[in-house]
């Protein structure tokens, strides 16, 4: 019972990736691509979470901490360069 | 151009940066029998400087890490390979590890091993390239 749930919820996931995907590809502006990537970073750790309750292991959770420190700092580097046009500053008070 | 106000980018980072610099030793002590190790350790290290780097800016990191990250990556080379050479001398051959089982008085009965120092080598390298890049490639033209 509780394995067809967990497969249906991976498809689910696939499909939101997929959605992600296109919006990463087809995005009409930088923004929505930025978005995508993010939405695909959290889709990604959900997954590697329902995966590693599959199989009953607890050696992914350290996998999904560090996905989830990159996705957070890719984004905020994103952020920074589509406010400022530059992503590490020199000196902050200039 | 007016000024930028992020102060929920700072207090965020404030606080994240701790947790993953916790994260980055738990991974390099965890590299023993578990994932882990000193390359990925050193990522995440990296990964923390550079998430300092993008909230404030290099000057003022730089004035409180005082390291220059070429002579860190040396460095850590120079371990690496010093540790492999310590086996020779003990009439072993390259890379050779030896562990044992002591007595600490906190952490109870724990297995030292001779890689964590060859690992530590392999995080200051990791690390100093890492920000070595970073670093090259935010510069002004």
């Amino acid at each position: 019972m509780i394995e067809s749930l967990l497969i249906v919820a991976l498809c689910f996931l696939v499909l939101s990736i997929l959605a992600a995907v296109y919006r990463l590809i087809k995005g009409p502006s930088i923004p929505d691509r930025v978005q995508a990537l993010d939405n695909i970073g959290v889709n990604i750790i959900a997954a590697i979470a329902i995966i590693s309750i599959f199989m009953r292991t607890s050696a992914f959770f350290s996998v999904m901490l560090l996905l989830g420190i990159l996705s957070f700092i890719g984004t905020i580097a994103f952020a920074r360069f589509l406010e400022r046009g530059k992503v590490i500053e020199s000196d902050r008070n200039e | 151009m007016k000024k930028p106000n992020d102060i929920i980018l700072r207090a965020v980072t404030n606080v994240a940066v701790v947790i993953i610099l916790t994260f980055a030793v738990y991974l390099f002590f965890a590299g023993h029998h578990n994932p882990g190790g000193g390359f990925i350790g050193g990522l995440a290290f990296a990964a923390a400087l550079t998430l300092l780097f993008l909230t404030y800016d290099i000057n003022s990191i730089r004035a409180n890490f005082p390291f220059d990250f070429k002579v860190l990556t040396a460095v850590g080379v120079l371990i690496a390979v010093l540790t492999g050479v310590g086996g020779i001398l003990f009439d072993q051959p390259f890379l050779f590890q030896a562990f044992d089982y002591f007595d600490l008085p906190i952490f109870g009965k724990t297995e030292l091993a001779t890689a964590v120092l060859f690992d530590i080598g392999v995080a200051l390298a990791v690390i100093g390239t890492a920000m070595v890049i970073i670093m090259t490639i935010s510069e002004d033209r």
